[in-house]
């Protein structure tokens, strides 16, 4: 692989044509998934795409392993255009998508990983080695003969992960891996999934994921992506770090009706509000631009009769950084995407 | 590589076909089905003709219905694994990831129905030769003009298939019907249940367009030559002109699936219909 980057991509963008619902005409007709996307990812770099459900990350995965076509930009995987060049492409990649029971489920674990080694060329002695020594290492050993129908969802997640590991690839895609594991499990892959990109300095992995630990505990870098859009790249602590000039603080405050964000966002010095209703209290978080500004918050919740039950203050997470830049937390984000915007 | 893919392939679809909790099962189903196929065909002949099955037109029936099952066992076989893959399995989007030439995948797949679909044409034929009278005289069988014949019929099928299976990529949903469609259409129209002769004059011209005509043709000649020639829509004609007219349709079909099925792979890949599924 001769290429600087082993992931690029340029004005990268993707728009789904709808189909016409006669009965509500006033749909629209497009669906703008991606749009603008610029990434350079360095060849032995565990890269994080991290955003909300909807937010574009799976569009991007299927564009870079040639399954998709972009609508605008280009992108190329291992020096090669994906879309121009997509037989030089597949033999250096590979992908696993999370939380889905793909798989033939007639044939045992090991006829399924043997089945997809001899597709990508590799000898039945070599492969079987591999494959016993990666079922061994994820815990699937004593389920090797086992018909991959009679899987539970996270074993056979387990297999898929396999899949993509054992073919050697120099750029991995996983999306949302994670997804459907019990966190034991998790906790395993994203130890091997680190362990593996730093046993060859050649390999590349991007990983998707709407899990802010995953994110900020694996990745060398992360993209920030909402709604088609890259919002911000850099490494998690770089990300933090723009924060920690900023004073967060959890206050958990006694249930109060017609208690709202916006009489918090007027202050002077409030950054971000969100208010969280929990069961017989509410949470409110802050990001205020210095711990001074926590005076006047905490005038005006007495003002109000409001009693404070609970104030940490606390470091920035990466669901702070997108907070900061969305304006609202990944679920709420989710759940506004899900009323029209989600893909 | 590829040969290795397509051997994997054809295994897969081994495994795939002969997924039965019981062989004995498996092995009845493979018999009793062409069978029940060839009863209710040989019991319409029947009613119709008074019981002359010494009439050349049995034999013409009966072979021609039995070597149609390669019909729907190749050429549906190449294009039911894009369905089956992308819509049960869930697995189309690996295979299309993994460095393998799809088509080939495809045609892989399809071999175990190729298989299956021997056995079945087999039996039909046996059991119409020996409770049938079914005039076929095995030192009489012109076996080289059967095996090429065969051979030619099975890759023109896996061509046509390969066409299907492309325009099954773009078919999100009853893309499963497609095969039977098109194998019902060829099935009134290619002189499989009834000579051409019997078609009115207009119909005709689709009848000889269709590659499936000349093969099944050629396989009634080299099993039952004088039978088979007691038609005249196609008795003017050679062995040698109706090879050179198959292999001429081969040819063209080629052009038509590799043509098609690129069209149309590039199409699901703009489209995003790789790894759609309907959930119905």
């Amino acid at each position: 692989m001769s290429a600087e980057y082993s992931i690029e991509t340029e004005g990268l963008g993707r728009t789904y044509r709808l189909r016409e619902n006669k009965k509500k005409k006033d749909q629209p007709r497009e669906l703008v998934a991606l749009t603008g996307v610029n990434l350079q990812v360095q060849r032995g770099e565990l890269f994080g795409l991290l955003g909300p459900n909807g937010a574009g990350k799976t569009t991007l995965i299927k564009i870079l392993t040639t399954l998709l076509g972009p609508s605008t930009g280009w992108a190329k995987v291992a020096g090669y255009d994906v879309h121009r060049e997509t037989v030089k492409v597949r033999p250096l990649i590979n992908m696993v998508s999370g939380g889905e029971s793909s798989g033939y489920g007639l044939l045992t674990v090991r006829e399924n990983l043997w089945m997809f080694s001899q597709f990508y060329g590799m000898q039945s002695v070599e492969a079987y080695k591999y494959i016993d020594q990666l079922l061994a290492e994820f815990g699937l050993a004593d389920r090797a003969n086992t018909k991959s129908s009679d899987l539970s969802t996270g074993l056979r997640q387990k297999m898929n992960i396999i899949r993509g590991f054992m073919t050697g690839p120099e750029v991995l895609f996983l999306d949302e891996p994670t997804l459907g594991l019990d966190v034991g499990a998790s906790r395993d892959v994203r130890s091997f999934v680190r362990r593996w990109i730093n046993e060859n300095p050649r390999r590349t992995l991007l990983l998707t994921t709407h899990t802010m630990v995953e994110a900020d505990e694996l990745c060398d870098r992360v993209a920030i992506i909402n709604r088609g859009r890259v919002l911000a790249c850099d490494t998690p602590a770089a990300l933090k770090h723009e924060l920690q000039q900023e004073a967060i603080f959890n206050l958990d405050v006694s249930a109060q009706n017609g208690l709202e964000a916006a009489a918090f966002e007027a202050l002077p010095g409030v950054r971000k509000v969100q208010l969280t209703p929990l069961d017989g209290h509410s949470q409110l978080q802050f990001i205020l631009a210095e711990e001074s500004v926590l005076s006047a918050v905490v005038n005006t919740l007495t003002q109000r009769d409001v009693t404070i039950l609970n104030l940490t203050k606390r470091e920035p997470t990466l669901e702070d950084v997108f907070v900061t830049l969305v304006g609202r937390s990944m679920a709420e984000e989710e759940k506004v995407g899900s009323n029209g915007n989600g893909h | 590589m590829n040969l290795r893919s397509f051997r994997t392939a054809a295994w897969l679809g081994w495994k795939i076909e002969s997924n039965w909790t019981d062989p004995f099962l498996f092995a009845v189903y493979s018999i009793v089905k062409p069978l029940s196929g060839a009863a209710i065909l040989v019991v319409m002949y029947s009613v119709i003709t008074n019981g002359n099955f010494t009439d050349p037109l049995f034999p013409y029936i009966y072979l021609g219905n039995a070597f149609y099952m390669y019909v729907g066992a190749v050429m549906t076989g190449v294009s039911w694994a894009i369905i089956d893959d992308r819509e049960h399995y869930r697995t189309l989007k690996y295979m299309y990831v993994a460095p393998i030439r799809i088509p080939l995948y495809l045609i892989g797949r399809a071999v175990a129905r190729f298989l299956t679909g021997s056995f079945s044409v087999f039996i039909t034929i046996v059991f119409g030769v020996l409770f049938l009278h079914v005039p076929i005289n095995l030192a009489e069988v012109n076996w080289l003009l059967f095996i090429i014949s065969l051979l030619m019929g099975v890759v023109l099928l896996a061509l046509m298939g390969l066409t299907l299976a492309g325009v099954t990529l773009l078919l999100a949903r009853h893309g499963d019907y497609l095969g039977d469609a098109v194998a019902g259409g060829l099935y009134l129209f290619s002189g499989a249940v009834f000579p051409l002769d019997v078609l009115p004059a207009w119909l005709r011209p689709l009848g000889y367009a269709m590659p499936i005509t000349y093969w099944l043709e050629l396989l009634r000649r080299s099993l039952v030559g004088s039978v088979a020639q007691a038609f005249p829509s196609l008795s003017a004609m050679s062995n040698g002109q109706l090879l050179a007219i198959l292999a001429g349709m081969i040819v063209l079909a080629a052009v038509i699936a590799v043509i098609t099925f690129r069209w149309c792979d590039y199409q699901a890949r703009e489209r995003g219909y790789i790894d759609r599924t309907t959930n119905y």
